[in-house]
């Protein structure tokens, strides 16, 4: 069987896999990265909008803080702050290092990178390049990672000698020896074989979720490969019951339904509308809102030229509201003919201009649903987008609990609380991709001794079970009805007695999932893939659909009709989910919310907090705001 | 709404394979890529096709329909008629490895040998001052997808195998294009294009332009402009030496 020794195995070759990898190689670490796909191709190149970070470019008032105030007020409180500090204070630095690498980002008039508004952000902050900043930032970083190999093959005549990529190869299992990581075992699609990496350090970098659901943004990788791993390999998964909704997917044709349509298009001054042509976005302003955001359409449209003066549009609230809006909307019979509603911008920008700003969205909609932007209203509705829950991690260093095993961008948990804020997600690739990288390359270099690999046998004859199984299920109905179920009872509005139904058909088809058989033989074989990659899908869904089944109120990507209100005591409890080594036995247990550092919570008015927090902790802050730490920066 | 449409797929690995012949339901709306997976799903489980984004930004699923480079999430089924038997084979200029899919590592294998981005030594990052109108032109090449159908229909490669190794393609002239443009780059590529990466074997006939999804100017605005460059160079010492010496 083909082994490889390596110091670090990033898996996933997205934004966040790629920096862990150029950080652990820049360190010195002979370092592999495996991806599903060809190399530049992850789901990072879907990214729209920018990545969020204060760079204070368009509008100088912007800091760190207010980035992390942002965030905090995004994820309704529920972040892991310290996430949410590290990534607003060294965001702007990720975002300048791409330039040294090469990425020609949207500019100023003096020069600097252009900076747009989103969902959310108190001012203009994400850099981009038109509406395909995902693709820049991937391709950049591919071309960081050949600038490096280039660089080895200078000083030792090979370009794979300190990076290489393992492109079209997927992980099954992660190996161990004892307690901590060993390596990862996988098969290479494009001819069947089984390959083993021997590595004290594995990053997992692998994305989403989005495949459990039937309208998703997600491609066919995001089946939540790197959160299963990190169960059966004794890791904790935190935050799994919030899903974020993006609220405008395509509704039209059925085939692209679920496709994104950037957030831009409201950033830009794109509105929403219903059946009956009415902005209804200001019925929707939540309370904890209602300072914030324009009351009338005079005073929101005002808002493009005059921020300072005018508070925002409604269409521009966190995502999970406008999505909860938009399918009140459509609930209530006033949704468009394809069941969304309409986002229009044809009416507020020259068509030059909406070309300009929004090439691939006027090109997605020309080409695929045969409408042209600058002169029809789009039809729009939630669609499957981003899971804010996963693996939990050490804020500082990525580290899971597992030793050796990291985790950072998408795959990791924490940072974007119970909603994450359009923007943050490019960032926190950046970010914490690198501390990943960091994190592995120290972790690495405390070891006394490399652990041994064990566990190959178990994980092939996992793997080949499928194919030697004869007349057994179909991959693709179990598949399919796996997303039904997650869409129709674990989606965007949740009950009690629906999450239950969702447990047992879940139950079901894991059954009939280690039942099913794969015709074809090992080349390149799709349905053997699948059917490999539907434990992974199933055992995510039942950490989702157990934890949306404990959280009893209502917060960001968690929506419970028979919970509706979001409750200051759930604020502190996480719910963190875990599993036996064969994915049975999937628990989740409350865990207390650490206390924000006095330094970041004195950074919000009494009046915001007291809307999310206990009483008992409204106290604490009190005590904050009188506290030596307060009064040492107040003097500074 | 629904009906039968024919499709014949090629099938086959190892160097060997033929066109398949297939009855299949096709919904309103559509895409090619949309009937292949339902293929895999109803009919031939082991199909091989890659794919991701579906939605022409990740450039994936190139294949010839009908004998044309395309991207199957990127072709309606409505483009055709109901009667219309259609063709689907993998790239040509690839060697196979299954059905549709095929290797491409030659790309790859270019992409690695064309320098990177050279900037200044003396620039830190954050002091990066560029106008709009700078970064236009090779924020234009930036758009590739890297579906590689401009590689695959180039008549250099694409039935002259013996090229390859002395012809980056259009997609990797145009980075060196890319690269050139760029407000920041200080490294020489005019001779490396041209001698290299077999930038004198195109002869502009635009079929790379054509069938590039991103609709990019491949052979206007990065092919024929680095040409001149190389040109310039070439037939102008005075021209070359005022560049050497007033480059910034």
């Amino acid at each position: 069987m083909e082994r490889h020794e390596y110091d670090v195995v990033v898996i996933g070759a997205g934004g966040a896999g790629l920096r862990a990898a150029i950080e652990a190689r820049q360190q010195g670490k002979r370092t592999a990265i495996v991806c599903k796909s060809l190399f530049g191709k992850a789901h990072t190149v879907m990214a729209e909008g920018g990545a969020a970070a204060a760079m204070g470019n368009v509008n100088s008032d912007d800091n760190w803080m207010v980035h992390f105030r942002d965030t905090m007020r995004g994820g309704k409180f529920l972040n892991n702050w310290r996430m949410a500090e590290l990534h607003a204070k060294e965001a702007p630095d990720r975002v300048w290092e791409l330039e040294a690498w090469g990425a020609l980002f949207d500019r100023t008039k003096d020069g600097k990178i252009s900076q747009r508004n989103f969902g959310g952000h108190e001012y203009p902050r994400l850099a981009h390049v038109g509406d395909r900043t995902g693709l820049e930032m991937i391709r950049t970083l591919q071309q960081r990672v050949v600038a490096l190999q280039q660089e080895d093959y200078q000083v030792h005549g090979d370009y794979e000698a300190y990076i290489k990529v393992f492109a079209e190869c997927t992980v099954t299992r992660l190996l161990k020896d004892g307690d901590a990581i060993s390596g990862a075992f996988g098969y290479w699609r494009e001819t069947g074989k089984f390959i083993v990496f021997d590595a004290p350090a594995v990053v997992l970098a692998t994305g989403g979720i989005g495949k459990s659901y039937v309208v998703t943004s997600n491609s066919w990788e995001y089946t939540g490969d790197g959160h299963a791993l990190a169960l059966l390999a004794g890791a904790k998964l935190i935050n799994m019951e919030f899903i974020q909704f993006h609220p405008t997917g395509m509704v039209w044709p059925p085939s692209v339904r679920g496709i994104l349509v950037t957030e831009s298009v409201r950033g830009d001054g794109g509105v929403l509308r219903n059946a009956q042509g009415e902005r209804f976005m200001f019925n929707y302003i939540p309370d904890v809102f209602k300072d914030k955001y324009a009351t009338s359409e005079e005073e929101a449209d005002r808002w493009y030229t005059d921020q300072a003066g005018n508070r925002r549009p409604p269409e521009l609230l966190p995502r999970d509201e406008v999505a909860r809006a938009i399918n009140s909307e459509v609930k209530a019979g006033r949704g468009s003919p394809q069941g969304g509603v309409f986002l229009d911008v044809s009416t507020r920008l020259p068509a030059a201009e909406i070309v300009k700003r929004l090439p691939s969205m006027h090109h997605q909609f020309k080409e695929l649903a045969d409408v042209d932007i600058t002169k029809e209203p789009m039809q729009v509705g939630p669609t499957c987008h981003y899971i804010m829950g996963g693996v939990e991690v050490d804020a500082d260093t990525a580290a899971a609990s597992v030793p050796g095993l990291f985790a950072a961008g998408e795959v990791s948990g924490g940072m974007h609380g119970s909603n994450r804020l359009g923007g943050n997600s490019l960032s926190d690739l950046l970010v914490f991709g690198r501390r990943a990288g960091a994190g592995a390359a120290e972790y690495i270099d405390g070891l006394a001794k490399r652990p041994v690999v064990t566990g190959v046998e178990e994980a092939m004859a996992e793997a080949l079970a499928p194919l030697e199984r004869a007349g057994g299920e179909n991959p693709y109905e179990v598949h399919h009805e796996l997303q039904r179920t997650m869409n129709e009872l674990a989606g965007i509005i949740r009950r009690a007695g629906e999450l239950s139904e969702a447990l047992e058909v879940v139950e079901k088809l894991k059954s009939r999932a280690k039942n099913t058989a794969a015709a074809g033989g090992k080349i390149y074989n799709p349905g053997w893939h699948l059917a490999i990659d539907l434990r992974n899908m199933l055992l995510v869904s039942e950490c989702v659909a157990k934890a949306a089944l404990l959280r009893e109120e209502s917060r960001g990507g968690h929506t419970r009709d028979d919970y509706p209100i979001m409750s200051p005591d759930w604020r502190r409890k996480l719910l963190v989910c875990s599993a036996a080594p064969d994915g049975s036995e999937v628990s989740v247990v409350e865990k207390v919310q650490q206390s924000m550092r006095d330094d970041l919570i004195t950074l919000f008015d009494r009046g915001e907090l007291s809307k999310y927090l206990t009483e008992d902790e409204m106290a604490e802050f009190d005590a904050a705001l009188a506290g030596p730490l307060v009064a040492q920066k107040r003097e500074s | 709404m629904g009906y039968k449409a024919k499709f014949r797929v090629w099938r086959g690995e190892g160097g060997e394979g033929k066109l398949e012949d297939f009855t299949v339901e096709v919904n309103e709306g559509e895409v090619v890529l949309d009937v292949i997976h339902r293929l895999q799903a109803t009919q031939v489980p082991d199909l091989a096709v890659r794919w991701n984004c579906k939605a022409g930004k990740c450039g994936s699923c190139s294949m010839e329909i009908n004998g044309k480079p395309r991207l199957g999430c990127m072709t309606r089924m409505s483009t055709f008629s109901e009667d219309e038997t259609i063709t689907v084979t993998p790239m040509r200029t690839f060697p196979v490895i299954k059905d549709l899919v095929t290797d491409v590592s030659y790309n790859y294998q270019k992409a690695r040998e064309i320098p990177s981005f050279t900037p200044p030594a003396d620039v830190r990052p954050g002091e990066y001052r560029m106008q709009q109108i700078d970064v236009e032109r090779s924020q234009e090449f930036r758009k590739c997808i890297e579906c590689f159908m401009c590689n695959n229909v180039c008549h250099v490669i694409r039935d002259h195998e013996e090229n390859k190794v002395n012809f980056a393609g259009p997609r990797f002239l145009m980075r060196i294009a890319e690269l050139d443009m760029h407000p920041y780059d200080v490294a020489d590529r005019k001779d490396l294009a041209q001698e290299e990466h077999g930038l004198g074997y195109c002869n502009i006939t635009k079929c790379c332009t054509e069938v590039c999804p991103e609709h990019i100017k491949i052979t206007d605005n990065a092919l024929i402009p680095m040409k001149e460059r190389v040109v310039d160079r070439k037939y102008d010492p005075l021209v070359w030496l005022g560049n050497k010496i007033f480059r910034r």
